[in-house]
Protein backbone atom coordinates (compact mmCIF):
# COMPACT_ATOMS: atom_id res chain seq x y z
CA UNK A 1 0.00 0.00 0.00
CA UNK A 2 1.09 3.53 -1.23
CA UNK A 3 1.64 6.00 1.79
CA UNK A 4 -0.81 7.94 0.71
CA UNK A 5 -3.41 4.84 0.72
CA UNK A 6 -2.41 4.55 4.66
CA UNK A 7 -2.81 7.68 5.53
CA UNK A 8 -5.97 7.94 3.37
CA UNK A 9 -7.02 4.90 4.83
CA UNK A 10 -7.22 5.61 8.80
CA UNK A 11 -7.99 9.14 8.03
CA UNK A 12 -11.55 7.73 6.50
CA UNK A 13 -11.82 5.17 9.31
CA UNK A 14 -11.95 8.00 11.82
CA UNK A 15 -14.76 10.02 9.99
CA UNK A 16 -16.86 6.99 11.02
CA UNK A 17 -15.10 6.09 14.54
CA UNK A 18 -17.25 9.14 15.80
CA UNK A 19 -20.82 10.54 15.17
CA UNK A 20 -19.37 13.27 13.37
CA UNK A 21 -19.52 11.03 9.93
CA UNK A 22 -23.25 10.26 10.82
CA UNK A 23 -24.61 13.82 11.79
CA UNK A 24 -22.50 15.47 8.93
CA UNK A 25 -24.41 12.71 5.97
CA UNK A 26 -27.54 12.92 7.62
CA UNK A 27 -27.89 16.76 7.95
CA UNK A 28 -26.33 17.15 4.60
CA UNK A 29 -28.83 14.85 2.73
CA UNK A 30 -32.09 16.34 4.50
CA UNK A 31 -30.99 19.71 3.24
CA UNK A 32 -30.04 18.91 0.20
CA UNK A 33 -33.20 17.26 -0.04
CA UNK A 34 -35.69 19.74 1.14
CA UNK A 35 -34.28 22.79 -0.28
CA UNK A 36 -35.07 22.56 -3.25
CA UNK A 37 -38.80 21.51 -3.01
CA UNK A 38 -39.55 24.58 -0.42
CA UNK A 39 -36.59 27.29 -1.01
CA UNK A 40 -36.43 27.26 -4.94
CA UNK A 41 -37.76 30.22 -7.16
CA UNK A 42 -39.53 28.73 -8.36
CA UNK A 43 -39.28 25.11 -6.70
CA UNK A 44 -38.43 21.88 -7.49
CA UNK A 45 -42.50 20.63 -8.79
CA UNK A 46 -43.41 24.43 -9.78
CA UNK A 47 -40.90 24.33 -12.95
CA UNK A 48 -42.72 21.32 -14.15
CA UNK A 49 -39.34 20.43 -15.65
CA UNK A 50 -37.92 17.02 -15.09
CA UNK A 51 -34.21 18.21 -14.51
CA UNK A 52 -32.10 19.04 -11.07
CA UNK A 53 -31.27 22.11 -11.12
CA UNK A 54 -33.14 23.50 -8.40
CA UNK A 55 -30.89 20.87 -6.36
CA UNK A 56 -27.73 21.64 -7.84
CA UNK A 57 -28.50 25.37 -7.36
CA UNK A 58 -28.38 25.13 -3.33
CA UNK A 59 -24.86 22.76 -3.51
CA UNK A 60 -22.43 25.89 -3.31
CA UNK A 61 -24.62 27.13 -0.01
CA UNK A 62 -24.56 24.16 1.40
CA UNK A 63 -21.05 23.28 0.99
CA UNK A 64 -20.26 26.71 2.12
CA UNK A 65 -21.17 25.87 5.81
CA UNK A 66 -20.67 21.86 5.65
CA UNK A 67 -17.20 21.71 3.76
CA UNK A 68 -15.51 23.68 6.50
CA UNK A 69 -16.95 21.88 9.03
CA UNK A 70 -15.55 18.55 7.32
CA UNK A 71 -12.11 20.59 6.58
CA UNK A 72 -11.56 22.87 10.18
CA UNK A 73 -10.26 19.02 11.96
CA UNK A 74 -7.82 18.46 9.04
CA UNK A 75 -4.72 20.15 10.16
CA UNK A 76 -6.01 21.57 13.68
CA UNK A 77 -6.95 18.49 15.41
CA UNK A 78 -3.34 17.21 14.70
CA UNK A 79 -1.88 20.15 15.99
CA UNK A 80 -3.70 20.29 19.12
CA UNK A 81 -3.57 16.77 20.02
CA UNK A 82 0.41 16.85 19.33
CA UNK A 83 -0.40 13.90 16.64
CA UNK A 84 1.15 15.69 13.78
CA UNK A 85 4.45 15.12 15.42
CA UNK A 86 3.88 11.55 15.33
CA UNK A 87 2.63 11.83 11.84
CA UNK A 88 5.32 13.71 10.10
CA UNK A 89 8.44 11.48 12.14
CA UNK A 90 6.92 8.31 10.08
CA UNK A 91 8.46 7.80 6.80
CA UNK A 92 5.69 9.54 5.40
CA UNK A 93 6.44 12.88 3.55
CA UNK A 94 4.73 15.99 3.69
CA UNK A 95 3.07 16.02 0.09
CA UNK A 96 2.11 12.18 0.74
CA UNK A 97 0.37 13.34 4.41
CA UNK A 98 -1.50 16.66 2.60
CA UNK A 99 -3.10 14.79 0.02
CA UNK A 100 -3.76 11.33 1.70
CA UNK A 101 -5.79 13.74 4.42
CA UNK A 102 -6.96 15.53 2.01
CA UNK A 103 -8.28 12.59 -0.35
CA UNK A 104 -10.17 11.09 2.76
CA UNK A 105 -12.08 14.03 3.68
CA UNK A 106 -12.73 14.68 -0.25
CA UNK A 107 -13.87 10.95 -0.06
CA UNK A 108 -16.13 11.35 2.83
CA UNK A 109 -18.39 14.13 1.13
CA UNK A 110 -18.25 12.35 -1.68
CA UNK A 111 -19.54 9.82 -0.10
CA UNK A 112 -22.80 12.08 1.22
CA UNK A 113 -23.08 13.04 -2.52
CA UNK A 114 -23.48 9.72 -4.11
CA UNK A 115 -26.65 9.15 -1.45
CA UNK A 116 -28.43 11.74 -2.76
CA UNK A 117 -28.87 9.32 -5.61
CA UNK A 118 -32.81 9.08 -4.71
CA UNK A 119 -33.71 12.20 -6.20
CA UNK A 120 -32.17 10.92 -9.30
CA UNK A 121 -33.87 8.12 -9.32
CA UNK A 122 -37.33 10.52 -8.61
CA UNK A 123 -36.95 12.59 -11.42
CA UNK A 124 -36.02 9.85 -13.61
CA UNK A 125 -39.68 8.29 -12.59
CA UNK A 126 -41.23 11.85 -13.08
CA UNK A 127 -39.95 12.87 -15.87
CA UNK A 128 -37.09 12.12 -18.76
CA UNK A 129 -34.54 14.22 -17.76
CA UNK A 130 -31.28 14.73 -19.26
CA UNK A 131 -28.76 12.25 -17.26
CA UNK A 132 -25.94 13.71 -19.12
CA UNK A 133 -26.53 17.16 -17.26
CA UNK A 134 -26.94 15.31 -14.40
CA UNK A 135 -24.10 13.65 -14.44
CA UNK A 136 -22.05 16.70 -15.53
CA UNK A 137 -23.68 18.51 -12.07
CA UNK A 138 -22.63 15.86 -9.65
CA UNK A 139 -19.09 16.16 -11.31
CA UNK A 140 -19.02 19.70 -11.09
CA UNK A 141 -20.75 19.59 -7.70
CA UNK A 142 -17.69 17.24 -6.53
CA UNK A 143 -14.47 19.15 -7.80
CA UNK A 144 -16.40 22.33 -6.22
CA UNK A 145 -16.61 20.53 -2.77
CA UNK A 146 -12.61 19.72 -3.23
CA UNK A 147 -11.72 23.10 -3.83
CA UNK A 148 -13.85 24.21 -0.54
CA UNK A 149 -12.02 21.46 1.19
CA UNK A 150 -8.23 22.46 0.21
CA UNK A 151 -9.19 25.81 1.00
CA UNK A 152 -9.78 24.58 4.37
CA UNK A 153 -6.93 22.15 4.64
CA UNK A 154 -5.11 25.23 4.71
CA UNK A 155 -6.79 27.14 7.32
CA UNK A 156 -6.83 24.65 9.37
CA UNK A 157 -3.07 23.89 8.99
CA UNK A 158 -3.14 27.73 9.81
CA UNK A 159 -4.28 27.76 13.46
CA UNK A 160 -5.04 24.76 16.50
CA UNK A 161 -8.50 26.55 17.12
CA UNK A 162 -11.20 24.19 15.19
CA UNK A 163 -13.88 26.95 15.68
CA UNK A 164 -11.60 29.78 14.01
CA UNK A 165 -10.04 27.66 11.44
CA UNK A 166 -14.36 27.19 10.28
CA UNK A 167 -15.25 30.57 10.35
CA UNK A 168 -12.41 31.89 8.50
CA UNK A 169 -12.84 29.04 5.48
CA UNK A 170 -16.21 30.38 5.84
CA UNK A 171 -15.84 33.61 4.68
CA UNK A 172 -12.51 32.80 2.27
CA UNK A 173 -14.93 29.96 0.67
CA UNK A 174 -17.98 32.94 0.69
CA UNK A 175 -15.55 35.21 -0.96
CA UNK A 176 -13.88 32.80 -3.43
CA UNK A 177 -17.87 31.47 -4.24
CA UNK A 178 -18.90 35.14 -5.22
CA UNK A 179 -15.74 36.44 -6.62
CA UNK A 180 -17.63 36.97 -9.93
CA UNK A 181 -20.51 39.40 -8.44
CA UNK A 182 -20.32 42.84 -7.49
CA UNK A 183 -20.17 42.20 -3.73
CA UNK A 184 -16.78 41.33 -4.39
CA UNK A 185 -15.30 42.74 -7.46
CA UNK A 186 -17.33 46.42 -6.27
CA UNK A 187 -14.20 46.18 -3.56
CA UNK A 188 -11.50 46.32 -6.39
CA UNK A 189 -13.24 48.20 -9.69
CA UNK A 190 -12.87 51.44 -8.47
CA UNK A 191 -8.58 51.36 -8.25
CA UNK A 192 -7.64 48.02 -9.54
CA UNK A 193 -6.78 47.51 -13.33
CA UNK A 194 -9.73 45.96 -15.04
CA UNK A 195 -7.28 43.38 -15.90
CA UNK A 196 -6.86 42.13 -12.52
CA UNK A 197 -10.72 42.43 -11.95
CA UNK A 198 -11.45 40.07 -14.46
CA UNK A 199 -8.87 37.86 -13.18
CA UNK A 200 -10.90 37.93 -9.92
CA UNK A 201 -13.97 37.53 -11.16
CA UNK A 202 -12.64 34.40 -13.64
CA UNK A 203 -11.99 32.79 -10.12
CA UNK A 204 -15.25 32.50 -9.27
CA UNK A 205 -16.52 28.93 -8.13
CA UNK A 206 -19.76 30.05 -8.88
CA UNK A 207 -19.62 30.88 -12.39
CA UNK A 208 -17.48 27.76 -13.15
CA UNK A 209 -20.01 25.70 -11.39
CA UNK A 210 -22.98 26.93 -12.93
CA UNK A 211 -21.55 26.95 -16.86
CA UNK A 212 -20.68 22.86 -15.81
CA UNK A 213 -23.95 22.04 -14.10
CA UNK A 214 -25.34 23.18 -17.92
CA UNK A 215 -24.69 20.25 -18.89
CA UNK A 216 -21.17 21.86 -20.77
CA UNK A 217 -17.60 19.59 -19.17
CA UNK A 218 -15.50 22.81 -20.05
CA UNK A 219 -11.73 21.70 -19.78
CA UNK A 220 -11.05 24.63 -18.39
CA UNK A 221 -13.44 24.73 -15.72
CA UNK A 222 -12.05 21.22 -14.58
CA UNK A 223 -8.97 22.82 -14.90
CA UNK A 224 -9.78 25.59 -12.82
CA UNK A 225 -10.98 23.46 -10.03
CA UNK A 226 -8.18 21.37 -9.98
CA UNK A 227 -5.84 23.89 -10.24
CA UNK A 228 -7.19 25.60 -7.00
CA UNK A 229 -7.52 22.50 -5.19
CA UNK A 230 -3.08 21.75 -5.93
CA UNK A 231 -2.78 25.54 -4.89
CA UNK A 232 -4.73 25.09 -1.68
CA UNK A 233 -2.82 21.80 -0.73
CA UNK A 234 0.31 23.60 -1.76
CA UNK A 235 -0.53 26.33 0.43
CA UNK A 236 -1.51 23.68 3.36
CA UNK A 237 2.06 22.24 2.75
CA UNK A 238 3.88 25.52 3.40
CA UNK A 239 1.87 26.65 6.47
CA UNK A 240 2.40 23.05 8.15
CA UNK A 241 6.14 23.44 7.53
CA UNK A 242 6.21 27.12 8.90
CA UNK A 243 4.33 26.25 11.68
CA UNK A 244 5.13 23.27 12.89
CA UNK A 245 7.52 24.65 15.84
CA UNK A 246 4.68 26.62 17.35
CA UNK B 1 24.30 5.73 16.04
CA UNK B 2 23.27 9.04 16.35
CA UNK B 3 25.91 12.30 15.90
CA UNK B 4 24.99 15.61 15.80
CA UNK B 5 27.36 18.19 14.94
CA UNK B 6 26.80 22.02 15.64
CA UNK B 7 22.97 21.43 15.93
CA UNK B 8 21.37 24.98 15.98
CA UNK B 9 18.22 26.09 16.16
CA UNK B 10 16.90 29.82 16.39
CA UNK B 11 13.08 31.19 16.92
CA UNK B 12 13.58 34.84 15.56
CA UNK B 13 15.99 36.23 18.15
CA UNK B 14 15.90 33.42 20.82
CA UNK B 15 18.18 30.59 20.75
CA UNK B 16 16.78 27.12 21.70
CA UNK B 17 19.42 24.91 20.69
CA UNK B 18 22.87 26.26 20.53
CA UNK B 19 25.81 23.87 18.65
CA UNK B 20 25.09 20.68 20.14
CA UNK B 21 27.12 18.04 19.21
CA UNK B 22 27.55 14.42 20.58
CA UNK B 23 27.76 10.67 19.44
CA UNK B 24 25.58 7.83 20.57
CA UNK B 25 26.73 4.71 19.84
CA UNK B 26 24.83 1.32 19.55
CA UNK B 27 24.22 -0.54 23.17
CA UNK B 28 24.14 2.47 24.93
CA UNK B 29 21.40 4.90 26.52
CA UNK B 30 22.09 8.78 26.88
CA UNK B 31 19.84 10.61 29.02
CA UNK B 32 19.08 14.31 28.21
CA UNK B 33 19.04 15.88 31.55
CA UNK B 34 18.12 19.53 31.93
CA UNK B 35 14.97 22.42 33.32
CA UNK B 36 12.35 22.82 31.33
CA UNK B 37 12.63 25.13 28.33
CA UNK B 38 16.29 24.17 27.91
CA UNK B 39 16.37 23.04 24.41
CA UNK B 40 15.77 18.89 25.26
CA UNK B 41 12.52 18.68 23.26
CA UNK B 42 13.82 20.67 20.46
CA UNK B 43 16.83 18.77 19.82
CA UNK B 44 14.89 15.60 19.97
CA UNK B 45 12.30 16.92 17.62
CA UNK B 46 15.07 17.71 15.07
CA UNK B 47 17.20 14.41 15.63
CA UNK B 48 13.73 12.63 14.92
CA UNK B 49 13.27 14.56 11.60
CA UNK B 50 10.18 17.03 12.44
CA UNK B 51 12.02 20.12 12.83
CA UNK B 52 14.85 21.06 10.53
CA UNK B 53 17.78 22.65 12.32
CA UNK B 54 18.74 25.95 11.74
CA UNK B 55 22.30 25.16 11.10
CA UNK B 56 24.55 21.99 11.98
CA UNK B 57 23.18 18.11 11.11
CA UNK B 58 22.27 14.98 12.46
CA UNK B 59 23.51 11.93 11.24
CA UNK B 60 21.36 8.91 12.72
CA UNK B 61 23.02 5.24 11.32
CA UNK B 62 24.51 7.06 8.16
CA UNK B 63 21.82 8.72 6.92
CA UNK B 64 21.30 12.81 7.01
CA UNK B 65 18.01 13.67 8.42
CA UNK B 66 17.63 16.69 6.61
CA UNK B 67 19.30 15.44 3.38
CA UNK B 68 17.38 11.72 3.04
CA UNK B 69 14.56 12.28 5.59
CA UNK B 70 12.97 9.33 4.65
CA UNK B 71 16.11 6.79 5.23
CA UNK B 72 16.66 7.95 9.10
CA UNK B 73 12.69 8.09 9.72
CA UNK B 74 12.48 4.56 8.93
CA UNK B 75 15.33 3.71 11.17
CA UNK B 76 13.95 5.55 14.28
CA UNK B 77 11.17 4.97 16.68
CA UNK B 78 10.11 8.22 18.21
CA UNK B 79 8.03 8.71 21.13
CA UNK B 80 6.92 12.46 21.10
CA UNK B 81 6.42 13.85 24.28
CA UNK B 82 3.24 13.23 26.24
CA UNK B 83 2.80 9.98 23.55
CA UNK B 84 0.20 11.50 21.26
CA UNK B 85 -2.19 9.09 18.99
CA UNK B 86 -5.25 8.92 17.49
CA UNK B 87 -7.60 8.88 20.46
CA UNK B 88 -10.51 8.20 18.31
CA UNK B 89 -8.81 4.54 17.29
CA UNK B 90 -8.72 1.28 19.39
CA UNK B 91 -5.30 0.16 20.03
CA UNK B 92 -5.02 -2.42 17.66
CA UNK B 93 -6.70 -0.15 14.74
CA UNK B 94 -3.61 2.16 15.76
CA UNK B 95 -0.83 -0.23 15.70
CA UNK B 96 -2.55 -1.80 12.31
CA UNK B 97 -1.78 1.87 11.26
CA UNK B 98 1.83 1.84 12.29
CA UNK B 99 2.41 -1.25 10.77
CA UNK B 100 1.42 -0.44 7.56
CA UNK B 101 3.15 2.64 7.67
CA UNK B 102 6.07 0.93 8.60
CA UNK B 103 6.03 -1.64 5.50
CA UNK B 104 5.13 -4.40 8.26
CA UNK B 105 3.89 -7.32 6.14
CA UNK B 106 3.18 -11.24 6.58
CA UNK B 107 4.16 -13.30 9.23
CA UNK B 108 6.93 -10.82 10.41
CA UNK B 109 4.06 -8.01 11.15
CA UNK B 110 2.32 -10.84 13.25
CA UNK B 111 5.22 -11.19 15.03
CA UNK B 112 6.00 -7.96 15.60
CA UNK B 113 2.49 -7.11 16.67
CA UNK B 114 2.40 -9.80 18.79
CA UNK B 115 5.66 -9.17 20.17
CA UNK B 116 4.66 -5.07 21.43
CA UNK B 117 1.69 -6.34 22.34
CA UNK B 118 2.96 -9.20 24.73
CA UNK B 119 5.55 -6.52 25.98
CA UNK B 120 3.65 -3.64 26.60
CA UNK B 121 0.86 -5.94 27.77
CA UNK B 122 -1.77 -4.28 25.77
CA UNK B 123 -3.81 -6.91 25.34
CA UNK B 124 -6.85 -6.25 27.57
CA UNK B 125 -7.01 -2.69 26.06
CA UNK B 126 -6.68 -3.52 22.16
CA UNK B 127 -10.46 -2.92 21.43
CA UNK B 128 -10.57 0.06 23.85
CA UNK B 129 -10.50 3.61 21.65
CA UNK B 130 -7.30 5.14 23.29
CA UNK B 131 -8.54 8.58 24.24
CA UNK B 132 -10.82 5.98 26.99
CA UNK B 133 -7.42 4.95 28.51
CA UNK B 134 -5.71 5.50 31.68
CA UNK B 135 -2.55 7.61 31.09
CA UNK B 136 -0.30 4.89 31.64
CA UNK B 137 -2.08 2.79 28.63
CA UNK B 138 -1.91 5.64 26.20
CA UNK B 139 1.96 5.85 27.20
CA UNK B 140 2.12 2.17 26.51
CA UNK B 141 0.35 2.38 23.27
CA UNK B 142 2.90 5.21 22.07
CA UNK B 143 5.90 3.13 23.63
CA UNK B 144 4.13 0.08 21.79
CA UNK B 145 4.31 2.58 18.90
CA UNK B 146 7.81 3.71 18.90
CA UNK B 147 9.14 0.21 18.52
CA UNK B 148 6.88 -1.43 16.53
CA UNK B 149 9.39 -1.59 13.68
CA UNK B 150 12.30 -2.77 15.89
CA UNK B 151 14.23 0.10 15.45
CA UNK B 152 17.71 0.70 15.53
CA UNK B 153 17.43 4.16 17.12
CA UNK B 154 14.68 4.99 19.53
CA UNK B 155 14.46 8.41 20.66
CA UNK B 156 12.07 8.89 23.85
CA UNK B 157 10.80 12.40 25.49
CA UNK B 158 9.80 12.03 28.36
CA UNK B 159 8.38 8.40 28.55
CA UNK B 160 7.80 8.46 32.01
CA UNK B 161 6.33 11.47 33.04
CA UNK B 162 3.25 12.03 35.03
CA UNK B 163 3.16 7.49 35.43
CA UNK B 164 2.67 6.11 38.45
CA UNK B 165 5.75 4.53 40.13
CA UNK B 166 5.17 0.73 39.26
CA UNK B 167 4.32 2.41 35.16
CA UNK B 168 7.22 4.19 35.80
CA UNK B 169 9.26 1.29 36.79
CA UNK B 170 8.06 -1.23 33.85
CA UNK B 171 8.65 1.44 31.77
CA UNK B 172 12.62 1.64 32.53
CA UNK B 173 12.69 -2.17 32.84
CA UNK B 174 11.67 -1.77 29.39
CA UNK B 175 14.22 0.04 27.90
CA UNK B 176 16.82 -1.66 30.00
CA UNK B 177 15.94 -5.06 28.10
CA UNK B 178 15.90 -3.08 24.90
CA UNK B 179 19.15 -1.21 25.52
CA UNK B 180 21.52 -3.95 24.42
CA UNK B 181 21.74 -4.22 20.79
CA UNK B 182 19.58 -0.48 19.81
CA UNK B 183 21.00 3.52 20.01
CA UNK B 184 18.61 5.18 22.81
CA UNK B 185 18.20 8.56 23.77
CA UNK B 186 15.67 9.74 26.74
CA UNK B 187 14.94 13.04 28.15
CA UNK B 188 13.84 12.94 31.70
CA UNK B 189 13.85 15.58 34.61
CA UNK B 190 13.62 12.73 37.05
CA UNK B 191 17.20 12.34 38.33
CA UNK B 192 16.69 8.65 39.88
CA UNK B 193 16.20 7.58 35.85
CA UNK B 194 19.56 8.70 35.21
CA UNK B 195 20.76 6.37 37.37
CA UNK B 196 17.85 3.51 36.53
CA UNK B 197 18.36 3.43 32.73
CA UNK B 198 21.38 5.79 31.25
CA UNK B 199 25.03 4.61 30.73
CA UNK B 200 25.56 8.46 29.94
CA UNK B 201 23.84 11.55 30.84
CA UNK B 202 24.26 14.74 28.72
CA UNK B 203 22.59 17.67 30.85
CA UNK B 204 22.03 21.00 29.16
CA UNK B 205 20.98 24.13 29.43
CA UNK B 206 19.89 27.24 27.45
CA UNK B 207 20.26 25.11 24.87
CA UNK B 208 23.80 24.63 25.34
CA UNK B 209 25.95 20.93 26.71
CA UNK B 210 26.75 21.77 30.17
CA UNK B 211 27.93 18.63 31.20
CA UNK B 212 28.09 15.15 29.27
CA UNK B 213 29.57 11.99 31.37
CA UNK B 214 28.15 8.61 33.14
CA UNK B 215 26.19 8.63 36.08
CA UNK B 216 29.20 7.96 38.99
CA UNK B 217 31.22 10.57 37.36
CA UNK B 218 28.49 13.38 37.62
CA UNK B 219 28.04 11.81 41.21
CA UNK B 220 31.73 12.46 41.55
CA UNK B 221 31.37 16.21 40.69
CA UNK B 222 28.98 16.24 43.65
CA UNK B 223 30.19 17.86 47.25
CA UNK B 224 28.25 14.64 48.45
CA UNK B 225 30.79 12.67 46.97
CA UNK B 226 32.76 10.56 49.56
CA UNK B 227 30.91 12.23 52.13
CA UNK B 228 29.70 9.92 55.64
CA UNK B 229 26.23 10.69 57.11
CA UNK B 230 24.86 9.31 60.33
CA UNK B 231 21.92 9.28 62.25
CA UNK B 232 22.55 9.24 66.08
CA UNK B 233 20.70 10.71 69.41
CA UNK B 234 23.55 11.76 70.44
CA UNK B 235 24.05 14.92 68.04
CA UNK B 236 26.16 17.13 70.18
CA UNK B 237 28.97 14.35 71.10
CA UNK B 238 29.02 13.05 67.54
CA UNK B 239 29.19 16.22 65.83
CA UNK B 240 32.83 17.34 68.34
CA UNK B 241 34.04 14.02 67.50
CA UNK B 242 33.87 13.99 63.93
CA UNK B 243 35.39 17.94 63.66
CA UNK B 244 38.34 16.36 64.94
CA UNK B 245 38.89 13.59 62.38
CA UNK B 246 41.95 14.69 60.83
CA UNK B 247 40.53 14.73 56.74
CA UNK B 248 37.11 15.79 57.62
CA UNK B 249 36.42 19.20 55.77
CA UNK B 250 33.18 20.53 57.46
CA UNK B 251 30.60 19.02 59.04
CA UNK B 252 26.96 19.50 58.63
CA UNK B 253 23.70 18.55 60.83
CA UNK B 254 20.45 18.38 58.77
CA UNK B 255 18.04 21.30 60.50
CA UNK B 256 15.05 18.85 59.73
CA UNK B 257 16.16 15.48 60.48
CA UNK B 258 19.30 16.06 62.16
CA UNK B 259 21.15 13.74 60.23
CA UNK B 260 24.68 14.66 60.18
CA UNK B 261 27.08 14.75 57.41
CA UNK B 262 30.50 14.97 57.37
CA UNK B 263 32.16 16.65 54.08
CA UNK B 264 36.00 14.94 53.37
CA UNK B 265 39.01 17.47 52.43
CA UNK B 266 39.62 16.49 48.24
CA UNK B 267 40.61 13.21 47.64
CA UNK B 268 40.41 11.70 50.86
CA UNK B 269 38.33 9.30 52.22
CA UNK B 270 37.23 9.48 55.65
CA UNK B 271 34.96 6.77 55.74
CA UNK B 272 37.13 4.14 57.95
CA UNK B 273 38.64 6.46 60.38
CA UNK B 274 34.90 8.00 61.12
CA UNK B 275 33.15 4.30 61.31
CA UNK B 276 36.56 3.56 63.98
CA UNK B 277 36.13 6.69 66.22
CA UNK B 278 32.73 5.99 66.27
CA UNK B 279 33.39 2.81 67.61
CA UNK B 280 36.11 4.04 70.28
CA UNK B 281 34.08 6.74 71.57
CA UNK B 282 31.15 4.49 72.38
CA UNK B 283 28.61 6.99 70.12
CA UNK B 284 25.40 4.84 69.34
CA UNK B 285 24.46 5.23 65.80
CA UNK B 286 21.08 4.09 64.12
CA UNK B 287 22.48 4.46 60.47
CA UNK B 288 26.08 4.99 58.83
CA UNK B 289 26.18 5.79 54.93
CA UNK B 290 28.80 6.50 52.33
CA UNK B 291 27.62 8.99 49.73
CA UNK B 292 28.29 8.32 46.45
CA UNK B 293 27.12 12.03 45.86
CA UNK B 294 23.51 13.86 45.03
CA UNK B 295 22.84 14.00 41.22
CA UNK B 296 20.07 16.93 41.93
CA UNK B 297 23.24 18.43 43.99
CA UNK B 298 25.22 18.50 40.72
CA UNK B 299 22.01 19.18 38.65
CA UNK B 300 21.65 22.34 40.24
CA UNK B 301 25.32 23.25 40.64
CA UNK B 302 25.60 23.17 37.17
CA UNK B 303 22.59 24.76 35.37
CA UNK B 304 22.24 27.16 37.79
CA UNK B 305 25.91 28.56 37.43
CA UNK B 306 25.06 28.94 33.62
CA UNK B 307 22.04 31.06 34.41
CA UNK B 308 23.60 33.42 36.86
CA UNK B 309 26.91 33.70 34.80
Amino acid sequence: MSAIAIVFKRELMSYFATPVAYVFIVIFLVLAATFPFYLGNPTFFERGQADLLPFFNFHPWLYLFLVPAVGMRLWSEERKSGTIELLLTLPITMWQAVVGKFLAAWAFIGIALVLTFPIWITVNYLGSPDNGVIFASYVGSFLMAGAFLAIGSCISACTRNQVIAFILTVVVCFLFLLAGFPLVLNAFSSWAPQGIVDAISGLSFLTHFTSISKGVIDLRDLIYFLLTIAFWLYASAVVIDLKKAD
Amino acid sequence: MIETRQLTKRYGALTAVDGITFNVEPGRVLGFLGPNGAGKSTTMKMIAGFLAPTSGSVLVCGHDVSEDPMAAKRVIGYLPEGAPSYGEMNSRQFLDFIADVRGLTGARRRTRLDDVIERLRLNGVLEQPIETLSKGFKRRVGLAQAILHDPAVLIMDEPTDGLDPNQKHEVRTLINAMSRDKTIIVSTHLLEEVHAVCSRAIIIAQGKILADATPAELEARSRYHQAVSLTTPDVAAAREALSRVADVQAVEIDPQDHRITAFPKPGKQIFTPISELLRTQGIKVSELQLESGRLDEVFRTITSQEVTA
